[in-house]
């Protein structure tokens, strides 16, 4: 066979290579920024493509949906026109912990995001395989492609998800593969190492996928959506919301699939040795639930609609790489899926990831300049961190292309701010996913003010038309007017007496701010507005804000000052190019940890593991208003 | 989870030397320095008093709203100070026994420790030591944060690591269940309610309790049981005292308050150390009024964790003696019927409970050996009865253990409030953060790791 020509095909301010969750934020943030910017992936049928579950959101990851649309983002315009369910989740606990999470189309939510992406002036979309990256001089400088088109640019993001030197592992069976049998890309990975990139293996798998009308349904528990509308864009309508949702419903594993799954562990990859790969605690496969929790008598199991146009069924929490021979005989043990007929059957899937610790918090890649990466590839999991990423990863690309500085988040600021402050400082040894619990202030990162905490920045990067600039500006204004008036409102003992009587409540003896009633738990907002009626009654998103801020001030004002001692950290940058060899007195430990890292800011240095105070301390003597730091530079 | 940030806090420490001096100063710097000396302090509002003041007044314990020691504070506010903090002086009488319980209080408002040399470490970063100085601070807190640490972590004794440890996991538990409720709402695992926390909270507050109490045990084993003589003018106070110093050739140590006129003295009656204070006013009160007398034995007994109630036998009940039976009621007491050689006229009643009593004639020498028996049982016993006999012992710990029962508190306080379970749990797992920081153990993830090996999670 001759040799693949290169030629010039195009230049472009960025380039991303790679169509999933991430690199559609990263190309569309790019070109909205006013970047010419080209979307090139394997397959353009495979773009927002949902390789596993058939949803979007949840705790934490459904805060960061909310995030990436106060940032000016897509993917929550894009569940918004293409759920089939939603359901607010944890609404009997605090409003720190509320949290969206609808069932997707996925065949809708692949071509409503194709349609916005073709309909986006400054952006490209192409079909391509990228195998190698353009490097001059620590640069990249561009990306070529199979066909030998060599595309420049100012600035590059990857996303290549699972597909690198992807390797689907099902029993015995193993081939080399992308997600959902894609095509794999292998040389991208090799470019990679060649420019000193340290790679790694991970695994992950999904579940086998069964014919919607061979489940006994009556043997399951329904799971309907809300009535109540609930949006993830802070820009859709209520008129929007969907009436006939379809729902998913419940069975349970029992003692019969537990003994067929222990039957078969020899032929199950993870536990003969095949699979080498490093799979997430969090999102086990049935086997090795059944192995490392012998003792619970069932596992639940969600089975999910994976469309309105298909019969298609997600067997949620079933993940297996079990021969398909065995996949059968553990479904049809289930209540419900006896007769179930296999549409897909499920697998495992190994792929190469960058450390991430090789990234800055732009992530940008402290290896080669002005390249970028997010997602997948970045050691994460699932689709909203992916596109949490792809957008940070996006709009940075498209600064550095606009030679101006870069954007980043807190972790104070956004989940999405705690993801890549997690990922960059500590790497991670496994797909690492969103909790909750990650967050340590998780009481100002709610789902219900991601505007409010992100929008001004969104609109300073470009990302925030003129209309919706307008509409959160008057919410802001509305939310503060409305606070004012309870702070400054006196109720008499006689306003409230009916209903704490109402509410078998003893009655006041002295008048009380209309605020400081509102902070007893069994008053709401909706009450107080029964007492004392605003003028002009306010949105319930601005009542939803107004009666959180005022509730919940005392741990609110707790965490705020945690945060802004943490500023006071964060704002100690420290130089780049440091020598730690050079500082005396840093532990060995540290030493290395901090020239592997690299952090910039002095609270980045304190997270790192191994880095004890004493180091920090060192550090931060080292760094005092940088006059030492410049004498070793 | 939480981060700890050490650079902006209050910190606190005793700043002159160990050991008994006339004066000794506590010193506090940083941002909440002035506001955290005014949550204990008595006398001017030191949040309003002019920089570089000098403020008479008391130090009190928010417990109890009793006075701990007559101090003068200095308020030195940014920048010009040592630190360039706004930094506050709390001279207060010699002693270890005030100096510390008044740098335990502050820690328990909230001040931390400060590691050896953070003042100096402080001053430099803020840019007042000379530049020159950097390498020689880097050696400096190398040297002294290793060994501060090395030393926390061998005071630290096998079974109370093992006990807070302990604690730790029964809280990490609480804290996996409620989270795994939070990002997994649709599993059949348990729902953590907040019953379930309240009982915990509760549980380990008790702990935290016990912990704290045998903190003053282990004061009284190093510094001896605060003991009060009171009694009537000429009912053998003197002679008690006499005979408790005559017995024990082995007097530790007098010290005389510079500008009080108490004065404290050591005795060990049976192994057990006792730290006799206002034995001045024993001797002093003796030719007085009666009234000063019953006045001064008052403010003794406020002090004292054993009171010796010294009784004339051969007296019918006075009015002074009822006042001092019903002050010291609900005192460790031992009431001294003195002077058995004499006919006994004395009608108590079932004014005092026959535990209580020990017969003597202190000039006769007769019941004075059943006194010392007593007073070494009552000792002993209060050791053995206390759950365990785990000693916390410095500083550092007890202002650690205060803090995570300010935040355990707090807990029960939000559920009584009606609050919601995650946001309680802000205060459970700031708890949690420090009993991990008495035992140094904070290991990364750890309640990530605690969720995925307690519960079966995932699709």
């Amino acid at each position: 066979m001759p040799e693949v020509r290169e030629y010039a095909a195009a230049d472009y301010d960025v380039v991303v290579v790679g169509a999933g969750h991430a690199g559609c934020e990263a190309a569309l943030a790019s070109a909205r920024m006013g970047n010419h910017t080209l979307l090139i992936t394997i397959s353009l049928e495979m773009l927002a493509f949902m390789p596993c579950n058939p949803s979007v959101g949840g705790p934490a990851k459904g805060i960061v949906v909310r995030e990436i649309d106060a940032l000016g983002g897509e993917m929550g315009h894009n569940i918004d026109k293409t759920y089939i369910q939603m359901r607010m989740l944890n609404t009997g606990k605090g409003p720190a912990v509320r949290a969206l999470r609808a069932q997707a189309d996925k065949a809708a939510y692949h071509r409503s995001m194709k349609a916005t992406i073709e309909a986006e002036p400054n952006l490209d979309l192409r079909q391509g395989l990228v195998e190698r990256l353009l490097v001059e001089d620590g640069v990249c400088v561009g990306v070529v492609a199979a066909t030998g088109a060599q595309y420049r640019a100012k600035s590059v993001v990857l996303t290549a998800g699972t597909s690198s030197r992807g390797k689907i592992i099902i029993g015995e069976l193993m081939y080399s593969s992308g997600p959902n049998n894609s095509l794999p890309s292998i040389k991208l990975s090799e470019s990679l190492e060649d420019n000193g990139f340290k790679l790694r293996r991970f695994k992950t798998g999904t579940p086998p996928r069964v014919v919607g009308n061979s489940i006994d349904f009556s043997k399951t528990e329904e799971q309907p959506g809300d009535t109540t509308p609930h949006h993830f864009s802070f820009m859709t309508p209520d008129s929007m919301y969907l009436k006939d949702q379809l729902s998913c419903w419940m069975t349970y594993t029992n003692g019969t699939t537990h003994d067929i799954i222990r039957q078969n562990l020899d032929r199950a990859p993870m536990f003969s040795g095949v699979i080498k790969g490093v799979g997430p605690r969090y999102c086990p496969s049935i086997e090795d639930k059944v192995v490392r929790f012998a003792d619970k008598p069932r596992h639940q199991l969600f089975l999910e609609p994976e469309g309105r146009d298909t019969d298609e069924y997600y067997v949620g929490d079933f993940s297996t790489s079990m021969p398909e021979e065995v996949q059968l005989k553990m479904l049809h043990s289930v209540a419900g899926l006896e007769h179930a007929e296999l549409m897909r059957p499920g697998y495992a899937i190994e792929y190469d990831i960058i450390e991430p610790w090789q990234l800055t918090a732009t992530l940008e890649t402290k290896v080669v300049k002005n390249l970028f990466t997010a997602g997948q590839m970045n050691g994460t999991s699932g689709y909203e961190e992916a596109a949490g990423q792809g957008l940070i990863a996006g709009i940075n690309a498209g600064l550095r292309a606009q030679n101006k500085p870069g954007f980043t988040l807190k972790r104070s600021d956004a989940y999405i701010g705690v993801m890549i402050d997690d990922l960059v400082t500590k790497g991670t040894n496994e797909p690492y996913r969103l909790l909750t619990s990650r967050a340590e202030y998780r009481l100002i990162l709610r789902h219900d003010n991601a505007d409010l905490r992100l929008t001004d920045m969104g609109r300073q990067l470009g990302l925030i038309p003129d209309a919706r600039y307008a509409q959160f500006t008057a919410k802001k204004a509305a939310i503060v007017a409305e606070k004012a008036r309870l702070e400054n409102t006196r109720l008499k003992p006689k306003d409230v007496a009916d209903f704490l009587e109402a509410h078998h409540m003893p009655a006041l003896k002295d008048g009380v701010l209309a605020s400081d009633f509102l902070k007893r738990p069994e008053v709401t907002y909706a009450d107080l507005m029964t007492i004392i009626p605003a003028e002009t009654p306010v949105d319930r998103y601005v009542a939803e804000e107004v009666e959180v801020q005022i509730k919940y001030a005392g741990y609110i004002d707790k965490e705020m000052q945690s945060i802004a001692k943490l500023k006071r950290m964060e704002a100690k940058k420290i130089p780049a190019n440091i020598d730690y060899e050079a500082i005396s007195g840093l532990a060995t430990e540290a030493r290395q940890k901090l020239t592997k890292i690299q952090p910039e800011t002095l609270a980045q240095a304190s997270r790192i593991s191994g880095v004890n105070p004493a180091d920090a301390a060192i550090l931060s003597v080292y760094i005092e208003q940088g006059k030492i730091a410049k004498v070793h530079a | 989870m939480a981060t700890t940030i050490t650079e902006y806090d209050t910190i606190a420490a005793i700043s002159t030397p160990p050991g008994e001096g006339a004066i000794s100063i506590v010193r506090l710097s940083g941002e909440n320095a002035v506001q955290t000396a005014e949550t204990l302090f008595k006398g001017k509002d030191l949040t309003k008093v002019a920089s570089h003041t000098i403020n008479y007044g008391h130090i009190l314990d928010p417990d109890d709203g009793q006075v701990v020691d007559e101090v003068m504070v200095s308020v030195l506010r940014a920048p010009k100070t040592y630190t360039r903090e706004d930094m506050v002086e709390i001279n207060c009488h010699g002693g270890i026994v005030p100096t510390n319980r008044i740098l335990q209080l502050l820690l328990g408002q909230g001040a931390r420790l400060a590691e050896p040399g953070e003042f100096t470490k402080r001053a430099f970063l803020n840019g007042r030591v000379d530049l020159t100085q950097a390498e020689s601070v880097m050696d400096l807190i190398r040297a002294k944060t290793d060994r501060a640490m090395q030393v926390a972590v061998d005071q630290l004794d096998g079974d109370l690591r093992r006990l807070i440890t302990n604690l730790r996991q029964e809280i990490l538990e609480v804290l996996a269940q409620v989270e795994v409720n939070i990002d997994y709402p649709e599993y059949d695992t348990d729902q953590m309610t907040t019953q379930m926390l309240k009982e915990k909270a509760e549980m380990v507050l008790a702990k935290v309790d016990e912990l704290l109490q045998t903190a003053s045990q282990g004061k009284v084993l190093r510094e001896g049981l605060a003991t009060a003589i009171v009694g009537r003018p000429n009912v053998g106070k003197s002679s008690l005292l006499n005979h408790m110093l005559h017995e024990d050739k082995a007097i530790v140590t007098d010290v005389a308050g510079t500008t009080r006129d108490v004065l404290e003295e050591y005795v060990n009656v049976r192994g057990v150390p006792l730290k006799l204070i206002d034995t001045a006013g024993i001797r002093d009160t003796e030719d007085k009024v009666e009234k000063i007398g019953v006045a001064r034995s008052r403010k003794a007994i406020t002090q004292a964790d054993l009171i010796l109630l010294v009784l004339d036998a051969s007296q019918p009940l006075t009015p002074e003696d009822l006042e001092l039976l019903d002050a010291t009621a609900d005192k460790q007491r031992i009431v001294v019927l003195n002077k058995q050689d004499l006919p006994v006229r004395m009608e108590l009643g079932d004014r005092v409970d026959a535990s209580q009593i020990v017969r003597t004639s202190i000039t006769t020498g007769a019941g004075v050996a059943a006194l010392d028996t007593k007073i070494a049982d009552l000792f002993n016993d209060g050791i053995e009865n206390s759950q365990t006999t785990l000693m916390v012992s410095n500083s550092r710990q007890i202002g650690l253990l205060r803090q995570a029962k300010v935040s355990l508190q707090a807990v029960l306080d939000g559920i009584q409030a009606g609050m919601p379970i995650d946001l309680v749990q802000i205060d459970m797992t700031a708890a949690w953060d420090k009993l991990g920081e008495i035992t140094g153990d904070a290991a990364p993830d750890e309640l990530i790791t605690q969720l995925f090996s307690q519960f079966c999670l995932g699709k």
